[in-house]
């Protein structure tokens, strides 16, 4: 049953060929054998996820289930779930259990689907390995050795590894997108505004989004159709009908302009991945889209922007977290400043303090037009590009990331290295817009993935494409050894 | 770009953040390194850009001033550090 699809399950529950209890008890029992192995899933919520596996098969039997109905799905330790352990990934919300669910967890509820458990992360979703979680590095199904990316590395090893077919994940620099690559799995951070921050915990407000990772993009599909809403608890979500993105994954990619941009082939970049990429876009193309070669010149300042934006935001989120109303507090603090400063040290790891250091830095006094100021006015020179690269393309692509799965402590000790692991990835963040990534090959024996970036809510339109490229190949159907039987 | 001890000391009181005396050197090393890779955007003529805060454009929105929201304060405390009749606990700051 663990290599079935989401759309393929949901066929089985409604046909009766197996019961939610009973889907729901295969995937709880690897996760019980194989999670061990990869330290994907933190918390397992067994009683809960058989108790509404059970309402599910209620429902299915009466007729009257919605559209996930008995699909176990995991969540991302991001996002608050009701008596649940909401930890992301911290020492911090170690003990943090909250009073609400997010808006993305009452959705799936909503629809039926049954919550298996959360899923480890980098910690405060900062990193792209997944070595920051307090809990531990998630391992890589692919290979052991390596990191599967991050933050969202433990949905993103979980769905890989067949621990559960979907899982929720956020994106606030490719935290969905590079994980997805470097574990074999698809995976979309639709438009900014999309899907509803409410109970998401806060990285960088500005470029939080929350998207689901899936093996196929049909089954992202079928989950954003239940994670996309309008919500009125998050000031930033934009009120826009959120169409059925299963309805148009048919239509032929005839005709599409593909944009190419030269500088996501430039310098750095993995001949493997490029090979790959290559190839995938030349598939596109046989089935008729058409090549278009564009230039986004201001592509090398995405990053440089980003570690001020996200940071400063991530400096500000977090003061929240002062040993005061819930969370970390120091023991025997002997003062009201101690308690704040020794509860922020200890219940923080070294990352986090570093960004949270960094914001502090360029938001201070006489720094802030000079670091902040002007990394907004380079966010707009960066969605300009875009604006005008949309003037004559429907989609862009290139690669996700620039290399491989990298084995554990090869970029841990050197914070630039690991944040150039974003550099394809952050733009789309910076400008609001839709990224997703699908596996479109393989180098050094390791998952290669396909980045897709649409123009604002156009997420149908790249869901679209990703299903006609997974219907012409067959990289988004193999499995890391051992995971499949 | 080097940050100096006052500096990192400074930012740490800022931020509410306890570093440990032996660890400053390596704070400040790790911190320049990323500053040297922000400071690629000094470079950029950035004149009559306007800053950018949201994609869309989008504006707070405004509601009604209603009450939407029930008070669950025992729900709230019950995860706090230390509570006592209703208000949350931290140490004496007024002598």
């Amino acid at each position: 049953m663990h290599n079935l699809t989401i759309a393929e399950l949901i066929k089985g529950l409604q046909s009766k060929e197996f019961s939610s209890v009973e889907l729901t008890q295969h995937f709880l029992d690897r996760i019980g054998s194989l999670n061990p192995a990869y330290n994907a899933v933190i918390t397992v919520t067994a009683e809960q996820a058989l108790k509404a596996a059970a309402e599910a098969d209620a429902r299915l039997a009466a007729g009257n289930a919605p559209a996930l109905c008995g699909v176990p799905i995991l969540h991302k330790d991001i996002f608050c779930t009701n008596g649940v352990r909401t930890s992301c990934g911290s020492k911090m919300l170690d003990n943090f259990i909250p009073p609400y669910n997010a808006t993305v967890v009452e959705n799936f509820e909503q629809a039926g689907a049954v919550v298996l458990g959360k899923t480890n992360m980098d910690e405060f979703a900062m990193g792209s390995s997944n070595e920051t979680s307090f809990y531990g590095p998630v391992k890589n199904p692919w290979a052991p050795d390596c990191v599967p990316g991050g933050s969202s590395g433990g949905s993103a090893a979980a769905v890989a590894a067949r621990l559960a077919p979907g899982a929720t994940a956020t994106d606030t620099g490719g935290s969905i997108r590079q994980p997805a690559a470097l574990c074999g799995i698809s995976g979309i951070k639709p438009t900014y505004g999309r899907v509803s921050r409410w109970g998401m915990v806060a990285f960088a407000s500005s470029l939080d989004q929350g998207g689901p990772m899936a093996r196929t993009a049909e089954d992202c599909a079928l989950l954003l159709n239940c994670m996309a809403s309008y919500d009125d608890k998050d000031s930033t979500c934009i009120d826009r009908e959120v169409p059925d993105y299963t309805a148009t994954l048919d239509g032929s990619v005839k005709g599409l302009r593909i944009g190419v941009p030269s500088e996501y082939f430039s310098e750095g970049l993995d001949a493997g991945i490029e090979k790959a990429v290559r190839a995938a876009l030349a598939n596109l193309e046989a089935q008729g889209a058409e090549l278009v070669e564009i230039s986004l010149p201001n592509s090398s300042l995405s990053v440089p922007a980003y570690y001020v934006i996200a940071p400063a935001e991530a400096s500000a989120n977090l003061s929240r977290f002062d040993g005061s109303r819930y969370g970390y507090r120091c023991e025997n603090p002997k003062d009201l400043q101690d308690m704040y400063s020794r509860s922020r040290s200890e219940g923080f790891g070294k990352e986090v303090q570093r960004r949270i250091l960094i914001g502090t830095y360029c938001l201070s006094a006489g720094y802030y037009d000079a670091y902040y100021g002007r990394a907004q006015q380079v966010r707009k020179l960066i969605q300009q590009d875009f604006d005008r690269a949309f003037e004559s393309v429907d989609l862009i692509m290139g690669p996700t990331c620039p290399s491989p799965a990298f084995k554990f402590g090869a970029k841990s000790d050197d914070p630039v290295a690991m944040y150039l692991e974003d550099i394809y990835t952050v733009a789309t963040n910076l400008a609001g817009l839709p990224g997703m990534s699908i596996p479109c090959g393989m180098a050094d024996n390791k998952p290669v993935g396909l980045q897709i970036i649409g123009n604002y809510f156009d997420e149908a339109r790249m869901l679209n494409v990703a299903h006609q490229y997974q219907q012409a190949t067959d990289w988004h159907d193999l499995a890391p050894e051992g995971v499949a039987s | 770009m080097n940050i100096e001890r006052q500096e990192i000391e400074k930012l740490a009181t800022l931020a509410r953040i306890a570093i440990d005396d032996s660890t400053i050197s390596e704070v400040s090393q790790r911190l320049s390194s990323v500053l040297d890779l922000v400071d690629q955007l000094q470079a950029v003529n950035t004149e009559g850009v306007e800053a950018m805060s949201h994609p869309m454009q989008a504006t707070q929105r405004l509601r009604e001033d209603e009450v939407t929201e029930i008070n669950q304060r025992e729900a709230f405390q019950a995860i706090a550090p230390e509570t006592k009749d209703g208000l949350f606990l931290v140490p004496k700051v007024i002598e």
